[in-house]
């Protein structure tokens, strides 16, 4: 509906910041205000009631916050975006939108493992039963689906295994079943995967890693299509009148809108996991370099992958953007640019071997986390991963030799080089 | 048929400069859609006049049983019926000169766009008028919706 479709990094440096309207700043103000003065006392009424669009408590709004949700939404091609702390304040904020007690979720088994402990104890929690499915097996989503499944998860590129999501197969599945399909985006980023697109109902975002992409800032974010039905008999939670909010029915009212308003005015409201809006601002700055720098990530992530399938001494390399991975068919189709820069590669010396060769490099970082400027190192059986079972882990595609990589934005000779020392030093003591 | 086509933002920016506004099917229950709209209309500048059978009053403002039955003058008639219901609306809009027919989210008739695009009105379809407000005019982005807003200009 605009009078121009602008492309992708355009709205990356413009999207939900236009010229702030009282000075004139042209970089995204900080608004670092827990709250706004109301016009006046009917002002403050219709706010409240959400009958106006107004600022209120930055629990629940914020102008530097909102910049950065419209930056998202608008670069997912979503009707908005609802911004948490972090990303799995996201994912709780928005599963607990949409589920109530009694509902069944079916979930891919490969991803984050900080969302796999997520799902079984906080959904266990609110009596949500959950089963967790291999996602590259169609049937398996069809085969675990109940009367009472509510939601299909999934990640673009799972965490750390590298599975790619047929997210169109899957969201057809969910669409026959009348559920949203819901997908964590983080590592593709809508700069090289927009799930909307291909049929899914909600994106969340760490946004703590690539959008960020600094390392600086925790945070998470919502995206919504806007296109579920709400409204089809299977979801009274967002559908009936709001007992938490004087009786107002969310998709009855708001109509696209609904699912994102209850979101942020019932959820984000009770749960209180707001982002800050000095947080916001990194990550909105951030996203202004986000075509320049995934272009970069997901080159050197190639380079650092050849070189390592190139190497005797390493065993299977899980980088879907080589050309031997089963995946390569689903990369071009969702991820022609390339499939991000997070990948694992074994080590056949096992738990000992992994833990010698992080020990030797000098130029990754060891630490737990993704998608920085900086390239990262991790051993998951002994951290992040380290609350699954062996039968879990091995589901989630991680074996105890297993090394995660997050190939960040220097010079790819010079993150080969460091390689080549962490595996010279597996052989000096053998 | 092809509803982008009534989507127009040109159109859609023009009418909403438009102050007098009558809305077919405005409703008295304060959780209604309709209602929302006729609020923020009415707290954004706008003359709101109801058409509703069954209120005297909403939102503090006359209601009337039909469009032709408004003494004054009506800039844009903002409908929330039936899709049905949305060619006779036309011909009363037409014939009390109307600028504008403004059909609301879902309510979508192509035969009743067209009785009004033939009479020189314009047409918005398939929109919300609060909607469209608030993302030009207003403050949607203060609730990170997508306003698909790209400028560089500073707003007055
Ligand atoms: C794919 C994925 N999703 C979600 C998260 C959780 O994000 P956060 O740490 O911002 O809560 C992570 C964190 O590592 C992740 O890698």
């Amino acid at each position: 509906m605009a009078d121009r479709e602008f492309g992708f990094a355009t709205r990356t440096v413009h999207a939900g910041c236009r010229p702030d309207p009282t000075t004139g700043a042209r970089a995204l103000p900080i608004y670092q205000s827990t709250s706004f003065v109301f016009e006046d006392a009917e002002a403050a009424a219709s706010y409240f009631n959400l009958q106006e669009y107004g600022n209120t408590y930055s629990r629940i709004v914020n102008p530097t916050v909102a910049a950065f949700e419209e930056r998202v939404a608008n670069l997912d091609g979503g009707v908005g975006a609802v911004a948490f702390a972090s990303g799995l304040a996201a994912q709780s904020a928005a599963f607990f939108t949409l589920l109530q007690p009694g509902d069944h979720v079916v979930s891919s088994s490969a991803l984050y493992g900080g969302t796999i402990t997520q799902l079984k104890h906080f959904l266990g929690k609110l009596s949500v039963g959950l089963d967790f499915v291999d996602p590259d097996d169609p049937d398996a989503w069809k085969a675990a689906l109940t009367p009472d499944t509510k939601l299909l998860f999934a990640e673009t590129i799972g965490n750390p295994g590298g599975n790619i999501l047929d997210i169109e197969k899957v969201a057809a599945i969910a669409r026959q079943h009348d559920t949203p399909l819901m997908i964590d985006n983080t590592f593709a980023t809508p700069y090289l995967c927009k799930p909307l697109d291909w049929g899914a109902d909600i994106v969340v975002y760490s946004a703590t890693k690539f959008l960020g992409g600094h390392g600086t800032s925790l945070g998470g974010v919502v995206v919504d299509s806007g296109d579920f039905n709400w409204s089809n008999g299977r979801f009274p939670v967002v559908a009936d009148p709001s007992p938490a909010y004087h009786g107002l029915s969310f998709h009855d009212t708001f109509g696209f809108y609904g699912y994102l308003t209850k979101l942020r005015a019932e959820t984000l409201r009770d749960l209180g996991a707001a982002l800050s809006p000095f947080n916001a601002f990194l990550l909105a700055q951030g996203i202004e370099t986000l075509p320049l720098r995934m272009r970069q990530h997901v080159a050197n992530a190639r380079a650092v992958a050849a070189f390592l399938e190139s190497d005797d001494r390493v065993g299977r390399v899980s980088y879907p953007g080589l050309a031997s991975s089963p995946y390569r068919e689903l990369v071009r189709k969702y991820l022609p640019e390339g499939p991000s820069s997070v990948f694992c590669f074994d080590l056949p010396g096992g738990r000992e071997h992994g833990v010698r060769f992080i020990e030797a490099l000098t130029l990754f970082s060891h630490l737990a986390n993704v998608g920085d400027a900086k390239s990262l190192v991790i051993h998951p059986a002994s951290t992040t991963h380290r609350q699954l079972g062996d039968a879990e882990l091995s589901a989630a595609g991680i074996g105890p030799g297993t090394i995660r990589l997050s190939i960040g934005l220097e010079d790819a000779d010079d993150l080969i080089w460091d390689i080549e020392r962490g595996l010279a030093a597996l052989e000096d003591t053998n | 048929m092809n509803i982008e086509r009534y989507q127009d933002p040109k159109v859609i920016r023009q009418t909403l400069t438009r102050r007098r506004v009558a809305i077919v099917g405005l409703s008295g229950n304060e959780l209604r859609a309709s209602n929302f709209v006729g609020r923020y209309l009415l707290r954004n500048g706008y003359d709101v006049t109801p058409v509703n059978p069954r209120e005297e009053f909403i939102l503090g403002r006359k209601s009337y049983a039909s469009l032709t039955d408004i003494p004054d003058p009506i800039d844009t008639v903002d409908v929330f019926r039936q899709p049905s219901a949305v060619p006779a609306i036309a011909s009363e809009a037409v014939a009390i000169g109307a600028g504008c027919l403004w059909l609301q989210y879902g309510v979508i008739s192509f035969e009743g766009a067209e009785i009004a695009e033939k009479a020189g009105l314009n047409v918005v379809m398939d929109c919300c008028m609060k909607v469209e407000h608030a993302r030009y005019l207003g403050r949607m982005h203060w609730l990170g919706f997508n306003t698909g807003r790209i400028s560089a200009v500073r707003d007055s």
